[in-house]
């Protein structure tokens, strides 16, 4: 229920001194402005980083062969050995614990002159011999065309997958890549997909930069033989990557006569780790975060409690007068702590909007510069968040007028009426 | 009405006590008009606030309209000062904020009544008291009679049985002075009954009766 006299009188207090008003208000305001910006930096942070892994399964582990440093089986330290396509079948038929197995191997670009030739253009770009799995491991954001499937795996067909930035490089601006040759080490492919990286900076553009050609194609066309270079394995859902990462890696050194003890012989990357330590990393942003956040507006509403407890003593006689005609203790309390509420909601929904409306204006100034910023992506809050701090901010509200207003109460009637 | 018996108080400050009120007996009729003088200090005003529920005793009896009065929950006391009290004081005591109209109304707007209804309500005392042209006047465009006289219709509008004034003409003119003590004799005519206190004679000589308290004790019952 509306009650005018209510609102009549909270603007009475609120207004009678308005700098005092304004400065407790800032208090609270500031409290929550903080919290938002310092949440939405972090968010922004975390997108930004968590960007960075693309779209990528994160209970990836990827398998590469480095050179062995202790003597096993007759074999000197040192030596170095690939791994091959009976590797595979292998893995395959004694892991069962893998979901996607992508073998790869990559046909220079390393170092290389201009291996790419299209016409009178050419390029350095990354050649990667793929299976399909590859892109249910670190899926890309198709423009045109397709990823490489089974039968370009079983025809060794001659067709090639290639980002945005070969596309600039080889192609006119109103050229159709897709159907289109270009010559790479000397052999002519097919474009049959362009794609663009989900990652964002460097990584970004280090990624556009690749040629895919299905892995079949690029052992026999190269001449690698049965070699294979690398690979990626994501575990199935319900099993931690660190399994199937262990068993694969005893298998391959069992394979390759490898030392059991030998773990500089393996090179291995577990992203599920890496992932994890920088989700500890935002929780522990996070966490500090709400601890600074809150401990500034617990200092903005202690401002309003104790200005509340002011507001009380310099009404200590309006208040005995309202006693005297019949206001009962409950008509008083519920009166300040309206009060303290209003100013602190009233104070904390302008830090909010007005927080929230400086991240808007970072993204939209981060957009349209155009900056590509691989750290800080998309600043902002959650709206659940946003409700969270505002009913945290009603509830402090009325606590910060709970101590004024039992103050209030706790003054017989006459000696409020009888001071000065 | 009102019935009170040995009724002591003392308030105690540190180590010393002062023993204000040492055992009162007084009994006031429905529809009387009493006045209570006393030198300062002498515990009049300690009395009128027991009498108003607006501060406790430490022992004896007090009986208001049949209903022992003691140590009362705040809540109940504000309402039993609400239907069954109206305060006059020295310094009219109106809401700054609220204009003559708001704190006539006020007594209404703890008993929850629809701010329509007691408004209009309101309006009826103001135009009693002659001031329903300044309805719409905040406290300090009144003047220290029209002030007192808001403050009457405020007691009076919650339809209490005891009018209680403290000092009502402490602060006014002989001028006003007279006016308000005519309107407090208007009210006692209704039936209200109405306990001044005053040290002035030629107010006290206005009641029925006047009460003189001294040093705590009740010395003189005169009436007039």
């Amino acid at each position: 229920m509306f009650d005018l006299d209510r609102w009549q009188e909270i603007y009475h207090v609120l207004s009678k001194n308005k700098l005092r008003t304004f400065l407790t208000a800032f208090g609270v305001f500031w409290g929550i402005f903080m919290l938002v910006i310092m949440l939405g930096s972090g968010n922004g942070l975390q997108r930004g980083v968590t960007q960075n892994f693309g779209d990528m399964a994160t209970n990836s582990v990827f398998i590469w062969t480095q050179q062995t440093t202790i003597p096993y089986k007759g074999f000197p330290r040192g030596r170095r050995y690939n791994f091959d396509n009976e590797d595979v079948v292998a893995i395959q038929h004694s892991v069962p614990e893998i979901k996607y197995l992508a073998p790869r191997m990559q046909a220079g670009g390393y170092m290389e002159t201009n291996n790419v030739i299209r016409g009178l253009k050419s390029g350095i770009f990354n050649i990667m011999g793929d299976y399909p799995a590859f892109n249910k491991i670190d899926p890309l954001n198709f423009i045109k065309g397709r990823f490489i499937n089974d039968l370009d795996i079983k025809d060794k067909r001659k067709i090639a997958v290639v980002g945005t930035r070969v596309v600039e490089i080889l192609f006119k601006k109103d050229e159709n890549p897709i159907s289109q040759y270009i010559q790479i080490r000397g052999v002519y492919f097919q474009v049959v997909g362009i794609f663009k990286s989900k990652r964002n900076g460097e990584q970004a553009d280090q990624e556009n930069n690749n040629i895919y050609i299905p892995f079949t194609t690029l052992q026999q066309t190269y001449n690698y033989g049965n070699a294979v270079g690398f690979f990626s394995i994501t575990s199935q859902d319900d099993i931690p990557v660190s399994v199937v990462e262990e068993k694969t890696i005893r298998l391959l050194k069992q394979r390759h006569s490898v030392a059991p003890a030998d773990d500089a012989a393996v090179g291995h990357f577990n992203l599920k780790k890496e992932y994890d330590q920088m989700q500890g990393l935002f929780f522990g942003i996070r966490f500090l975060v709400w601890i600074v956040g809150t401990g500034t507006l617990l200092a903005g509403v202690i401002g309003v409690s104790n200005i509340m407890l002011v507001v009380v003593r310099e009404r200590t006689r309006e208040i005995g007068i309202q006693r005297a005609l019949g206001a009962t203790p409950w008509k008083v309390i519920s009166q300040i702590i309206m009060e303290s509420v209003v100013l602190t909601t009233f104070a904390g929904y302008f830090g909010l909007v007005i927080g929230v409306g400086l991240l808007e204006l970072i993204n939209f100034l981060l957009d349209s510069s155009g900056a590509n910023t691989e750290m800080f992506v998309h600043p902002g809050i959650d709206f659940s968040v946003a409700v969270t701090a505002l009913s945290i901010l009603v509830f402090c509200g009325a606590l910060a007028g709970m101590i004024p207003a039992r103050r209030a109460v706790s003054v017989k009637p006459i000696d409020a009426l009888r001071y000065e | 009405m009102i019935k009170i018996s040995q009724i002591h108080k003392s308030y105690v400050t540190g180590q010393n006590s002062l023993h204000v009120l040492k055992g009162i007996d007084l009994e006031i009729g429905a529809g009387e008009m009493i006045s209570i003088m006393g030198a300062s200090g002498s515990g009049k005003s300690t009395l009128l606030n027991i009498l108003g529920i607006l501060d406790n005793y430490d022992s004896g009896e007090y009986l208001l309209n049949g209903l022992k009065i003691n140590r009362l929950s705040e809540r109940k006391a504000a309402q039993l000062r609400n239907k069954m009290l109206g305060f006059v004081f020295q310094s009219f005591n109106l809401v700054s904020f609220k204009n003559a109209l708001e704190n006539v109304a006020l007594p209404l707007y703890y008993q929850d009544v629809p701010r329509k209804k007691r408004n209009i309500v309101a309006m009826e005392y103001l135009d009693r008291m002659g001031l329903k042209d300044w309805a719409h006047h905040l406290p300090n465009e009144l003047s220290g009679g029209q002030k007192q006289r808001v403050a009457i219709a405020r007691a009076l509008i919650g339809k209490p049985k005891v009018i209680l004034a403290d000092e009502p003409t402490g602060a006014l003119d002989s001028a006003t002075s007279l006016e308000v003590m005519d309107i407090l004799q208007e009210v006692n005519a209704t039936g209200i009954t109405v306990i001044i206190v005053t040290h002035e004679h030629d107010i006290a000589m206005r009641t029925r009766k006047t009460i003189r308290i001294t040093d705590g004790n009740i010395t003189e019952i005169v009436s007039n």
